[in-house]
């Protein structure tokens, strides 16, 4: 265990109109096992002991599950973590002594700023609130292996499932394309018998959710994939377009 | 109409104009190489399109599907841009696995059109256009394709252009192919690696078939049968 120093380049924008800019701040003898969100609380005592206004920026659980954290550290949405992590499972040990750390929000049209580095993601919601779940009445609970599921559908519903809604592949796509997200919502409910019966209506709503509310055309740039905390790959995208060509051909 | 309304259905429209154009390359490049072979094989080809009604009604497809294409392009552009939002990010790192080419298809297509620009003041205007105007100095020339190839790549700069243009086409195409696929759904843990595959080796094999042609030319070569000074420059013997 060692203590880095380095210099911290923070965002600071008030409201989603303000034009902002970054501020800068020295920060000294920071110990290498402090996570990334540590370190910004360090950095909020600081300015707060100096009677200026702290940095803000959205976290919740600190473990990886809740979605909350949105930091583009150094060009890289989350940083440069270990694969498959969030923001608050970034460690100061990821950086070297005398580094300029800059840290900018998720920067997208359909992301609007909140403060610093804070951002509105309701967007998502309206997006799952389109369709992201399934009308049928559950009545009597069933017996366990009354709907048989193949192993492998049901790992991948649950890898699918596993999206968080942190929205880094927005954040990470030249085009500011939410598809990343709406796929693996699609998917985790398309892969299942449940899910099937309203997969068209789902396909067809959460899509026009979705380029209603400002978000850009997916390229296929792969940017998404290569941040996504929980790994979630285009296999889904792939799905959400056969998907999306059926409902609508079905039309 | 769900083709122009909704984002993927404009990504449809541009794969399937895509690939309608990557399979009129994949014609284009099996009759080139036919100048290879036989310069009255090529000049046959050349005849049998020339300005009859079939080849005037295909080429007007085209140009509509390069058109769809192009206009689509750009408005999906315009779209993602502001999708992006005013605020650029100060630091971006791109991830190893995004390839270039990816994000930069406008680029690469715009270049793409200028090379064709060239190449349809180079050889269609010169053959089908002068047909079809009955331009009584270009008519006898007009069906002679192998001396409108011999006369292009004789000029140096004429070739380095289409080497240039070749290689934006590859790169277009390289990840065009798969990306299509990608956006019709034929795609998935398997199929990705597939066609990201079958994308990079049908894209070389074309535009090597393209290239081959344009450099035989450039550095001399005369096919066999053609009534040429010097038949030594000839490959096949």
């Amino acid at each position: 265990m060692a203590n880095i120093s380095f210099t911290i380049k923070y965002w600071k924008q008030n409201g989603p109109k303000d034009k902002g800019h970054f501020d800068t701040h020295e920060m000294k003898n920071i110990p290498d096992d402090t996570s990334f969100l540590e370190m910004l609380d360090i950095l909020n005592e600081e300015l707060i002991s100096a009677g200026k206004e702290p940095f803000v920026f959205d976290h919740d659980c600190r473990e990886g599950i809740c979605g909350m954290c949105s930091l583009y550290i150094n060009g890289t949405p989350h940083g440069k973590t270990e694969r498959g992590a969030t923001t608050c499972q970034l460690y100061m040990r990821k950086f070297k002594n005398g580094d300029t750390i800059t840290v900018e929000p998720w920067r997208s049209a359909g992301f609007p700023v909140i403060k610093d580095c804070m951002v509105d993601r309701t967007a998502f919601d309206k997006i799952m609130q389109a369709g992201g779940y399934t009308t049928v009445r559950t009545g009597q609970p069933q017996d366990a292996n009354a709907i048989l599921i193949p192993k492998a559908d049901a790992d991948e519903a649950m890898d699918c499932a596993s999206c968080i809604g942190c929205g880094a592949c927005v954040a990470a796509c030249k085009n500011g394309s939410a598809m990343l997200f709406v796929s693996s919502k699609v998917s985790q409910l398309a892969l299942l018998p449940q899910g099937k019966v309203e997969a068209a209506r789902r396909a067809k709503n959460m899509i026009a959710k979705m380029d209603e509310l400002g978000f850009g055309n997916c390229t296929n740039t792969r940017a998404c994939e290569a941040v996504c905390p929980k790994c979630e790959t285009i296999s889904n995208i792939a799905r959400l377009n056969r998907e999306f060509i059926k409902a609508k051909l079905a039309d | 109409m769900w083709l122009i309304n909704s984002s993927i259905g404009r990504k449809v429209v541009m794969s399937v104009t895509g690939i309608a154009l990557v399979l009129f390359l994949t014609f284009h490049a099996s009759m080139n190489v036919v100048a290879l072979i036989s310069a009255e094989g090529y000049n046959m080809i050349c005849e049998f399109l020339g300005a009859n009604w079939y080849a005037v009604v295909a080429t007007l497809g085209l140009a509509a599907l390069v058109a769809l294409h192009f206009i689509f392009a750009i408005w999906l552009t315009l779209q993602n841009r502001k999708a992006r939002g005013n605020n650029r990010y100060a630091v971006t790192d791109k991830p190893a696995l995004v390839e270039w080419s990816s994000q930069n298809m406008l680029v690469l297509g715009i270049i793409v059109i200028l090379g064709m620009g060239l190449h349809l003041y180079n050889f269609w205007y010169n053959m089908m256009y002068a047909e079809l105007v009955h331009d009584p100095e270009m008519i006898a020339m007009a069906t002679n394709g192998v001396y409108h190839i011999a006369k292009t790549f004789s000029c140096p700069v004429y070739t380095v252009i289409y080497m240039v243009w070749l290689a934006a086409l590859w790169f277009h195409l390289n990840h065009g192919i798969w990306s299509s696929m990608q956006t019709l759904g034929w795609s998935g843990h398997i199929w990705f690696n597939r066609w990201k595959m079958i994308g990079t080796i049908y894209t070389t094999v074309i535009i090597l078939m393209f290239a081959a042609v344009a450099l035989a030319f450039a550095f001399g070569y005369v096919p066999c049968d053609m009534q040429a000074p010097a038949c030594g420059g000839c490959l096949l013997g």
